[in-house]
């Protein structure tokens, strides 16, 4: 039965103020069971506030064979981390 | 059952009792139908989803037979016979397909969050405080249910019919659902409960908006069977609780 319905992706935000993070998928008939399905599976222990599901066909994703011309010319730029700074010991949470 | 004899020169304790029996053994006999699903619902999605709901009530029913019994649900959940249980008969229903399953759950949910709406502005503490917490999870179970019954009733002609069976097989459990007799009666007169005559038209509508979304027909209506409130059980029920009671009537002091 479950292998007839679309699968979705499931986006769970843990608290006010934070982004909604990837937790994993369902598959369901349609939009609004999605919803359910993902309440059903993955809040059952307090883990969220608010959720989003996305069709998973609807997501565009990268090339896995394209990753090394997508991510490798980032390798060599590790002046590109702002890790060159000292930073206060006032300063919390950076 | 010392607890009964203890009460039983006061008639309205007794009718307190039997008020928190009923209510709490349909949450208790809902639960352990519900959880029978665990492992063979038709997905993973709602094999959890049936569980949650089997969680939520069971929950409930232990709240509600804890405060019966001085604290001791467990007693009354498992050491109690057949004769002594007071839920209503739709409850104790055979799972049967998920069509069923289904229509039980919209047909008993729906029930219980009128009702519980009501009662969490009971006068008495209890009442009201296991009222309003279970009124949220209530509302989830009626709106998962009512949800299902659009996409099973509007889906294939083989789950539509599938969904007038089972309607044909539930419908003549709804009348007991809105019976007052003498106990409920007399918990009405104390303001304590409502009259669940007083939100009937309310349901039927309820549920005819949902069989109309979901394209099925209200069923004609039936000759009701009654019974369950006053301990006459369909067969059903004694199946149930040979299961649910096996363990702990045959090693009483297992611990785990």
């Amino acid at each position: 039965m479950s292998s007839d319905w679309p699968l979705w992706e499931v986006f769970i935000r843990a608290k006010g103020g934070l982004a909604h993070r990837h937790v994993g998928s369902v598959h369901a008939p349609d939009q609004e069971l999605a919803l359910r399905h993902a309440r059903d599976t993955y809040t059952r222990r307090l883990e969220g506030v608010s959720l989003w599901v996305v069709k998973s066909t609807d997501i565009v994703a990268s090339d896995p064979d394209e990753a090394g011309p997508l991510f490798e010319p980032a390798e060599d730029k590790i002046y590109r981390h702002p890790t060159f700074y000292d930073i206060p010991d006032e300063v919390k949470h950076i | 059952m010392p607890v009964a004899d203890e009460l039983a020169d006061d008639p309205l304790e007794d009718a307190y009792y039997d008020y928190l029996l009923r209510i709490g053994d349909d949450a208790l006999i809902l639960g352990q139908r519900l959880s029978e699903w665990c492992g063979h619902a038709p997905s993973v999605e709602v094999d959890l989803s049936l569980a949650n709901m089997a969680l939520d009530l069971i929950g409930q029913a232990t709240h509600i037979l804890n405060q019966a019994n001085n604290g001791d649900g467990d007693e009354l959940a498992f050491k109690r016979d057949v004769l002594d249980f007071r839920n209503c008969l739709l409850v104790e229903q055979p799972n049967g397909d998920f069509a069923r399953t289904i229509v039980r759950q919209l047909l008993y949910s729906t029930w219980q969050h009128l009702l519980f709406q009501q009662l969490a502005e009971s006068r008495d503490p209890f009442l009201s405080a296991i009222a309003s917490k279970a009124v949220k999870e209530v509302a989830y179970h009626r709106e998962l249910a009512s949800e299902w019954t659009v996409r099973l009733g509007d889906g294939t002609d083989e789950s539509a019919a599938r969904m007038r069976d089972a309607l044909d097989w539930c419908w003549r459990f709804v009348p007991e659902l809105f019976e007052v007799d003498e106990a409920l009666e007399e918990m009405i007169a104390r303001q304590t409960v409502p009259d669940p005559r007083s939100f009937e038209r309310e349901y039927r509508a309820a549920i005819g908006d949902v069989l109309a979304d979901a394209k099925l027909e209200m069923p004609a209506d039936q000759r009701p069977i009654l019974g369950g409130r006053r301990g006459h059980h369909s067969e059903h029920l004694g199946h149930l609780l040979a299961v649910m009671q096996y363990l702990p009537r045959t090693y009483p002091d297992a611990v785990w």
